[in-house]
C-alpha cells in the first residue's frame, strides 16, 4: 500500500479553448514525498496543480489520490490544500480570523476555532501577530500565515504555487528551509510549482522536468540534475554543456562521436547504435579541465574541443569560463579557482578543454519533447 | 521626486496654471457667492453688497408657506435618493456579478443598459408618464415613476463602477475560500463582498447623489408633489428673496454630509485592514524585533 496522499495523473490533458496546456501526462507523485513540478512559465506545471487542487477540470483523463478518483470534485472533497502564488491571504480579516476561517465555513464553534487557529499560527511562530491584518505583514510573514490557513484544513496534500516568488533574494533561502522542515514533520505530500532550478533541487525528494505541456523527466534531484534524460532537461537544469553529433566509427564498446562544431568524443557504451545516428551527450561544467598550452599535439585527440575565450566570471571557489565556437550552445568551465589561476587565460585566447571520456553523460531521450532545440538552459 | 530647481519654467505651466484658475473660480465662485449671499441682513437684496449679517433666511425657509414647500420636498427628496440608493446598490451589484460570466447575449445587454447614459433625460422624463397613464393606467407620484425613471440614470453608473471594481478584484480570494471549504454564498458573504465593500459604498454614494440633484428625469414623471430640485426651480421663478440662496446652502450642506460619510467610511474600512490592534501596539517592539529577524 502506498503512503497516504499518493497522486495519480492518467492521460491527462488539458485544453484552453485551442490552446493545449497539458497534453496526456502520466505521473505518479509518491506519497509523503516533497515533489517540485518544474518548466519556464507557460510549461503547464501551474495548470497540473490546479487539476489536482480541482481549480481546474481535466479536459481528458483522471486524477486520483490515494486511488481514488477525483476527477471534477470540489476541493473541499480532496484532502488538498492549496496555497496560491501572493498567497491570497484575505485582506480584510486578521491573521487569526485568515487561519480560523476554513473552521468557520465548516461550522466549528467560535472558542475552538480560535484555540485551534492559535495553535496553528504558534506552530508557524507567528503567534505574536494573531491581530495583524495581512497588509502589514512582510513577504515572509504572509507566506507563513498563508501556511497555516492551508494546513488548519489538515490536507492530505498541499499545493504549493511558486511559493517563494514573491520573496526577496535571502527570504527566499530561508522559506525554503522552512517549507521542507515543515513538510518532514508533517510527513504530508508537498507539490511545489517553480521556475526556479536550485529552489527544486534544493527541495525536493522528486523533480518533474516539463516543458509545452510534456514530462521531459520525473526523477530524484540528483538523477535530473546529473544524469539528464534529454538534452532539453540538460539545458534547463543547467550545470551541463550540451553537445550531439552523428557516430563515426563504433569499436569495441567505444563509441566516436563527430561533434557539431568540430571535436570528436570517445565513450563507452552499452549499446552500440548504427554509424551515422544521432546522438545527444552531455558533460558537466565541473568535469571539463583545459589543456596545457604547451600540449598542442592533444588538439586533434578525442574528447578535446576548441574555443575562444568569450567570458570569464570569478565565482569565488571558481571560475566560470565561457567558451564560443565550440557548439550551437555556448560551452561553459567551472575551473577550481585554483587550476584557473595556476594558468591563467584572457578573453579573446583560444584554448582548448577536454574531458574523461567517463565524463560523457548520453542523453538517452535525444533532444527532447519540445520542438526547440536551442533553447537556452539557466546559467 | 526632485523639483527642477533652475531655469524658466516652461510656457505650458503657465497655460495649465491660467487654465486651473479658471476652472476654480467657475466652480466655486458661483456657489462661494450663494453661501455668503445667503447670510444676507433681513433688510437685503439678492445681491452684493451684504447688509448686514443673520440668520433670518434660514429660518423663513422652514417656517413659512410663502417660499414654498421646502420641508415636504426635502422629505420627499431624501426618502427619494434612499430608496433609489438602494436598489441601485442591489441591482449594480447582482448585475455585476452576472456580468462575470461571459453569458449569451452579455454584450447587447451590457450596451441597452449603458444607452440610457447618452438618452436625454427629457424625453425619458415625457414619454414615461404617457406610458404609466395609458398602458398601465397608473398615476405620476414621485415614488413610482420618478423613482422609475431616476432609475435609468442611476444604474448604469452603479453597473459601469462595478466593473471597475470587480476587474480590479483578484479571483484568487475567490479560489483560497472555495479551497478553504467555503461554498458559493460563503464565498460571498464573507470574501467577495466584504472585499468590494469601499466599491459598493461608491456605487451607494453615486445613487443618492445622482438622485438628490436630478432634474430633467423628474421634471414631468414626479407628479402632484415635488422633489427638492423641482421645488428650487419653481421658487426661482417666484421667490425673489435670499431664502432661495439659503435653501442653496443647506442642501449643498446636506451633499456635504453625505459624501463625508460616504468617503469616511471607506476610509475607515481602509484603515481597519492596516490598523495597529491595541495588541499589536502594546507588543510592538518585540515585532518590530521580529520582523527584523525575519530580512
Amino acid at each position: 500500500m502506498a503512503q497516504r496522499g499518493t497522486i495519480n495523473l492518467v492521460s491527462v490533458t488539458k485544453r484552453f479553448g485551442e490552446t493545449v496546456a497539458v497534453d496526456n501526462i502520466n505521473l505518479t507523485l509518491p506519497g509523503g514525498a516533497y515533489c517540485c513540478l518544474l518548466g519556464p512559465s507557460g510549461c503547464g506545471k501551474t495548470t497540473i496543480l490546479r487539476m489536482i487542487a480541482g481549480h481546474e477540470t481535466p479536459t481528458e483523463g483522471q486524477v486520483f489520490i490515494d486511488n481514488e478518483n477525483v476527477t471534477g470534485l470540489p476541493p473541499v472533497r480532496r484532502g488538498t490544500a492549496m496555497m496560491f502564488q501572493n498567497y491570497a491571504l484575505f485582506p480584510h480579516l486578521t491573521c487569526l480570523d485568515n487561519v480560523a476561517f476554513n473552521l468557520k465555513m465548516t461550522g466549528v464553534p467560535k472558542p475552538q476555532r480560535r484555540t485551534r487557529a492559535r495553535d496553528m499560527l504558534a506552530r508557524v511562530q507567528m503567534e505574536a501577530f494573531s491581530e495583524r491584518m495581512p497588509a502589514q505583514l512582510s513577504g515572509g510573514q504572509q507566506q507563513r500565515i498563508a501556511l497555516a490557513r492551508s494546513l488548519i484544513t489538515n490536507p492530505r496534500v498541499l499545493l504549493l504555487d511558486e511559493p517563494l516568488s514573491a520573496l526577496d533574494e535571502f527570504l527566499r533561502l530561508q522559506m525554503r528551509g522552512e517549507l521542507r522542515r515543515m513538510q518532514r514533520e508533517l510527513g504530508i505530500t508537498f507539490v511545489h510549482v517553480t521556475h526556479t532550478q536550485p529552489e527544486a533541487i534544493a527541495l525536493a525528494d522528486m523533480v518533474v522536468v516539463m516543458d509545452q505541456g510534456h514530462i521531459e523527466q520525473a526523477a530524484s534531484a540528483r538523477t535530473v540534475y546529473a544524469e539528464p534524460h534529454t538534452a532539453y532537461v540538460a539545458r534547463f537544469m543547467g550545470g551541463q554543456n550540451v553537445l550531439f553529433g552523428r557516430v563515426g566509427h563504433v569499436a569495441a564498446g567505444t563509441v566516436a562521436l563527430d561533434l557539431e562544431g568540430g571535436g570528436r568524443a570517445e565513450f563507452q557504451i552499452d549499446k552500440a547504435p548504427a554509424v551515422g545516428s544521432l546522438i545527444y551527450i552531455s558533460i558537466r561544467r565541473d568535469r571539463i579541465h583545459l589543456a596545457k598550452p604547451s600540449h598542442n599535439e592533444e588538439k586533434n585527440s578525442a574528447n578535446t574541443v576548441a574555443g575562444k575565450v568569450r567570458a570569464i566570471e570569478y565565482q569565488g571557489s571558481w571560475v566560470k569560463l565561457t567558451l564560443e565556437g565550440v557548439s550551437p550552445d555556448d560551452f561553459v568551465l567551472n575551473l577550481p579557482d585554483s587550476e584557473f589561476f595556476a594558468h591563467p587565460v584572457k578573453t579573446g585566447d583560444v584554448v582548448n578543454a577536454r574531458w574523461a571520456p567517463e565524463s560523457v553523460h548520453i542523453l538517452t531521450g535525444g533532444a527532447g519533447q519540445g520542438d526547440r532545440p536551442y533553447a537556452k538552459g539557466q546559467n | 521626486m526632485q523639483q527642477q530647481q533652475f531655469g524658466k519654467r516652461p510656457w505650458s505651466f503657465y497655460f495649465l496654471a491660467t487654465f486651473f484658475t479658471l476652472f476654480v473660480l467657475f466652480l466655486y465662485g458661483p456657489m462661494f457667492a450663494i453661501y455668503v449671499l445667503s447670510f444676507q441682513g433681513p433688510s437685503g437684496g439678492l445681491t452684493f453688497p451684504m447688509n448686514g449679517f443673520s440668520f433670518d433666511w434660514f429660518v423663513a425657509l422652514f417656517g413659512q408657506q410663502r417660499t414654498g414647500d421646502i420641508r415636504g420636498s426635502f422629505g420627499r427628496s431624501i426618502s427619494l435618493a434612499l430608496m433609489v440608493l438602494a436598489l441601485t446598490v442591489i441591482i449594480s451589484v447582482m448585475a455585476g456579478v452576472a456580468f462575470r460570466r461571459r453569458f449569451v447575449g452579455s454584450t447587447f445587454v451590457f450596451y441597452m443598459a449603458i444607452a440610457s447614459l447618452i438618452m436625454p433625460g427629457l424625453l425619458i422624463s415625457l414619454g414615461a408618464p404617457i406610458m404609466f397613464q395609458k398602458l398601465l393606467g397608473m398615476n405620476t407620484n414621485w415614488y413610482t415613476t420618478a423613482l422609475g425613471a431616476q432609475l435609468t440614470w442611476t444604474l448604469p453608473f452603479g453597473l459601469l463602477i462595478m466593473f471597475a471594481v470587480f476587474n480590479r478584484f483578484n479571483r484568487a480570494y475567490e479560489e483560497a475560500a472555495y479551497d478553504l471549504s467555503a461554498t458559493t454564498r460563503q464565498t460571498y458573504q464573507y470574501v467577495v463582498l466584504p472585499i468590494l465593500l469601499p466599491g459598493i459604498i461608491g456605487v451607494a454614494l453615486f445613487g443618492f447623489t445622482l438622485s438628490y440633484d436630478e432634474f430633467p428625469r423628474t421634471l414631468y414623471t414626479v407628479g402632484p408633489r415635488n422633489t427638492l430640485p423641482l421645488e428650487i426651480w419653481n421658487m426661482t421663478t417666484n421667490v425673489t428673496s435670499p431664502a432661495l440662496y439659503a435653501l442653496g446652502t443647506v442642501t449643498t450642506a446636506v451633499s456635504f454630509v453625505v459624501i463625508t460619510l460616504a468617503l469616511g467610511s471607506i476610509a475607515l474600512i481602509q484603515r481597519r485592514r492596516l490598523k495597529h490592534n491595541l495588541d499589536g501596539e502594546s507588543a510592538g517592539a518585540s515585532q518590530i524585533a521580529l520582523a527584523e529577524a525575519d530580512r
